[in-house]
């Protein structure tokens, strides 16, 4: 089947308005009545979250939140860029209904189909 | 002057998106992406999880983050041994449909653990962990021993 959610070419970094951002990691499944997107943003909450629909684009965008650090680093790991990822959306979605939840770092995007396109059972008379 | 050790459970097995990530669409899509997400999500195939992590010092404390996206806090262990730090924990799939096709799946399910040793002594009893967004902040007081010493010296 056509039109899946698919990525752009150059999620990773994007040097836009002169910021770098880190691609966050998602999980995409379809089922008949829509897709489910869980996209990994820890240190991102509700406010920091940044959603547009452009076309058939959406774009997702993550703002951690200032976090002040106490101390000196002795071991540093996590990077603390902004998180930014763009999936063109299947024509399918009803992008009306398209809803967010974030919980604990984890973004769950709801992408319904509209009704016209869901398989539908057509009874014999 | 400190010492930090990985220790991580090989948990090549438990890899769940193994057989979808072959699929010619998703090699395709990822002949595209960074080198550097491409590393990051080859060293998850060969390893498992690693969550990472961050350590940093004050004049009275050691304060670790962990990132940790969603979990839950009873699902979070952490345990101090020695001067050795660990959190370990599982994450759990929650597949909600049983019928979806899944198209990608770049996020981990399964064991972790990471250790580090701290570089001071800290006092047991009163660490703190709080779990917000997706990471665990552990404050490490450290014990009155290992705190720097102010010594005024005297001029006569």
């Amino acid at each position: 089947m056509k039109g899946t959610v698919q990525t752009e070419p150059h999620p990773a970094t994007d040097g836009r308005a002169g910021r770098e951002y880190v691609s966050p990691e998602v999980n995409i499944s379809e089922t008949k009545d829509g897709y489910l997107l869980e996209a990994e943003m820890p240190g991102v909450n509700k406010e920091g979250l940044e959603i547009t629909l452009e076309g058939n684009e959406i774009t997702i965008v993550g703002h951690r939140e200032n976090e002040v650090v106490k101390g000196v680093p002795l071991f540093r790991e996590r990077t603390l860029a902004d998180y930014r990822r763009v999936f063109e959306l299947d024509p399918a979605i009803d992008t009306a209904r398209i809803a967010a939840k974030m919980d604990q770092g984890v973004l769950s995007l709801t992408l319904p189909k509209s009704e016209r396109v869901k398989p539908r059972k057509i009874t014999v008379d | 002057m400190h010492s930090l050790t990985r220790w991580q459970r090989p948990e090549l097995s438990t890899w769940p998106g193994f057989g979808r990530l072959t699929d010619l669409r998703d090699e395709i899509d990822r002949l595209f992406e960074s080198p550097l997400a491409e590393l990051t999500r080859t060293s998850h195939l060969l390893s498992g999880w690693t969550p990472v992590l961050d350590l940093y010092e004050d004049k009275d404390n050691l304060f670790v983050k962990v990132e940790l996206p969603g979990m839950k806090r009873e699902e979070i262990d952490v345990s101090l041994h020695e001067g050795s730090l660990s959190i370990s924990g599982e994450r759990k799939s929650e597949q909600k449909h049983q019928d979806a096709e899944v198209y990608r799946a770049e996020r981990f399910f399964g064991r972790f653990q990471r250790t580090v040793m701290l570089p001071t002594p800290v006092a047991a009893d009163k660490v703190k962990a709080q779990y917000k967004d997706g990471i665990l902040t552990i404050a490490l007081p450290k014990t009155e021993e290992a705190k720097p010493k102010h010594i005024d010296v005297n001029v006569s």
